[in-house]
């Protein structure tokens, strides 16, 4: 059996699945497609009431939540749409122009 | 046991034998038989596939590929502007790698619109990642049917074959056929017991995932080598049938090739007439031969240059138009074949038969003399030329 998580852009071809195929669940969850971003959100802590508006307008699941409160952004997984900067009640989430947080 | 039937019948029927999974069902003539022969086992109780219609080719296959990647054998049966709508889903089945089978019974393509036979279909067809293999007769439309389990779903191979026989000089002519007992056939191809499917509850799959640039490539490289793997792979099955059948199939038939000057190179069932031809031209002391080439795809290459070595002028035969400008498919791979051979025939490129237009034993010497005449004065031109139109100039 071949696992992703053993896969990356350096395997060679001999050492894929036939057609692609993946013999697990959930494996979106390992890839980077943060790297389409070309604004991005900031996440201001101090300005956050957790009121969590901001995690189902995620188009994605880049809003990670834990024990009742938002975290930081993933990345890994954020495409910089913007939508939680417009639905922030709070001036909790700010974009920056480019693929990177400054 | 010896039966009487057409080239649909006979498919249908070892489908009966096989018992498949599912069907996607889609009818257009000439291959409507099948399915409507197969309904009919369906409706008897006589097999227990699940029995799918819908509303397009497009989606007899698409219906064959959810299903085999479910894990279920199935079938199709098709032709001309049917497998023409299905091209996406060809492909979608071969990079999937599911070895679907698919009984393509060849018809010239629209327009003008046209249901006899030719092979511009399947040649059509023929870069999609199919494995294709052509019949000649009934029987061998039969056989090859029961072969394309045994060799599209094996692990080395794991890719969907395509059996192609000549529309309705195949698919309706009833002829003499000897068929295998059913247990002796449902043995032979045996269960469908793919490693990996979607209904196995105990490991998730996923088939055809979006492919990023940084690994399309090395997944049509698997998919090539699968193409190269099953060349080996048909000889094996062709070996295991030989044993129940008595029937020897090779990736070619030589025909009087063993000392043979001038040779022609077809397809299906163009190769009776021409082995008529031969005969006749044998009998009268001109060392004539053919090569009927049963596996397209894989392309045997290598065996082609082997059998056709010797040779002084060669004819290649298709029947279908690539609209190349520079000849047919089966002549573009027939010339590469013999880049490689240190003494070259020379080579000539007849399209014929196109749109169910006849050829004749005559047809076939005429072509015979024309290599004779280029063997004698080197004059290869028109290198590529059509034969059987009505036309103000004849090619001697």
């Amino acid at each position: 059996m071949i696992y992703a998580k053993d896969i990356n852009e350096h395997t060679p071809w001999q050492d894929l699945t036939p057609g692609g195929e993946i013999y697990e669940a959930g494996t979106a969850r390992a890839f980077n497609t943060g790297a389409w971003r070309t604004n991005t959100p900031v996440f201001h802590e101090e300005e956050c009431k957790h009121c969590m508006l901001c995690v189902p307008f995620c188009p994605d699941s880049a809003i990670p939540v834990k024990d009742g409160k938002r975290l930081d952004f993933d990345y890994m997984h954020c495409k910089g749409c913007g939508i939680c900067e417009n639905i922030c009640p709070f001036p909790a989430i700010t974009m920056v122009t480019g693929g990177v947080a400054k | 046991m010896m039966s009487r039937l057409s080239g649909n019948e006979a498919v249908a029927y070892a489908m009966k034998q096989i018992n498949p999974d599912v069907i996607g069902v889609f009818p257009i003539t000439p291959s409507t038989e099948i399915p409507e022969y197969f309904a009919q086992y369906v409706a008897n109780g006589e097999v227990n596939t699940e029995f799918v219609t819908v509303e397009s080719e497009h989606s007899s296959m698409s219906v064959c590929i959810a299903a085999q990647a479910a894990g279920a054998r199935s079938v199709c049966a098709t032709s001309s502007c049917g497998l023409a709508l299905m091209y996406e889903m060809l492909y979608v089945a071969a990079s999937c790698r599911l070895p679907i089978t698919l009984a393509c019974v060849n018809r010239a393509l629209s327009g003008p619109i046209n249901i006899n036979n030719d092979h511009s279909d399947s040649m059509g067809a023929r870069d999609s990642g199919w494995i294709q293999i052509y019949a000649e007769n009934n029987q061998e439309a039969y056989d090859n049917f029961v072969m394309a389990f045994p060799i599209g779903e094996h692990p080395c191979v794991r890719l969907p074959v395509m059996t192609c026989m000549d529309g309705f000089i195949t698919s309706h002519s009833v002829e003499n056929i000897e068929l295998l007992d059913t247990d002796v056939v449902r043995k032979f191809v045996g269960e469908y017991n793919p490693e990996n499917y979607l209904l196995k509850k105990e490991n998730p799959l996923a088939v055809g995932p979006y492919d990023v640039s940084s690994y399309y490539m090395e997944h049509k490289v698997l998919q090539a080598e699968a193409m190269k793997a099953a060349k080996a792979r048909i000889l094996e099955v062709a070996e295991e049938f030989a044993k129940i059948s008595g029937r020897h199939y090779g990736l070619l038939e030589e025909y009087r090739m063993e000392d043979a000057e001038f040779a022609l190179v077809l397809i299906g069932s163009s190769a009776g007439t021409a082995k008529a031809a031969v005969d006749k031209l044998r009998a009268g002391g001109v060392k004539a031969g053919i090569v009927k080439i049963r596996v397209f795809r894989p392309f045997p290459g290598e065996e082609l240059a082997k059998a056709l070595a010797g040779t002084k002028a060669v004819a290649v035969m298709d029947k279908s138009e690539g609209f190349s400008a520079n000849g047919g498919p089966i002549f573009a791979e027939t010339r590469s074949a013999l880049y490689d051979l240190q003494v070259r025939p020379y080579l000539i490129n007849i399209i014929y038969g196109l749109g169910g237009r006849d050829i004749k034993i005559e047809d076939f010497e005429k072509v015979f003399q024309r290599l004779a005449n280029i063997a004698m004065t080197g004059e290869v031109q028109p290198v590529y030329s059509h034969m059987g139109e009505r036309s103000k100039e004849e090619i001697v």
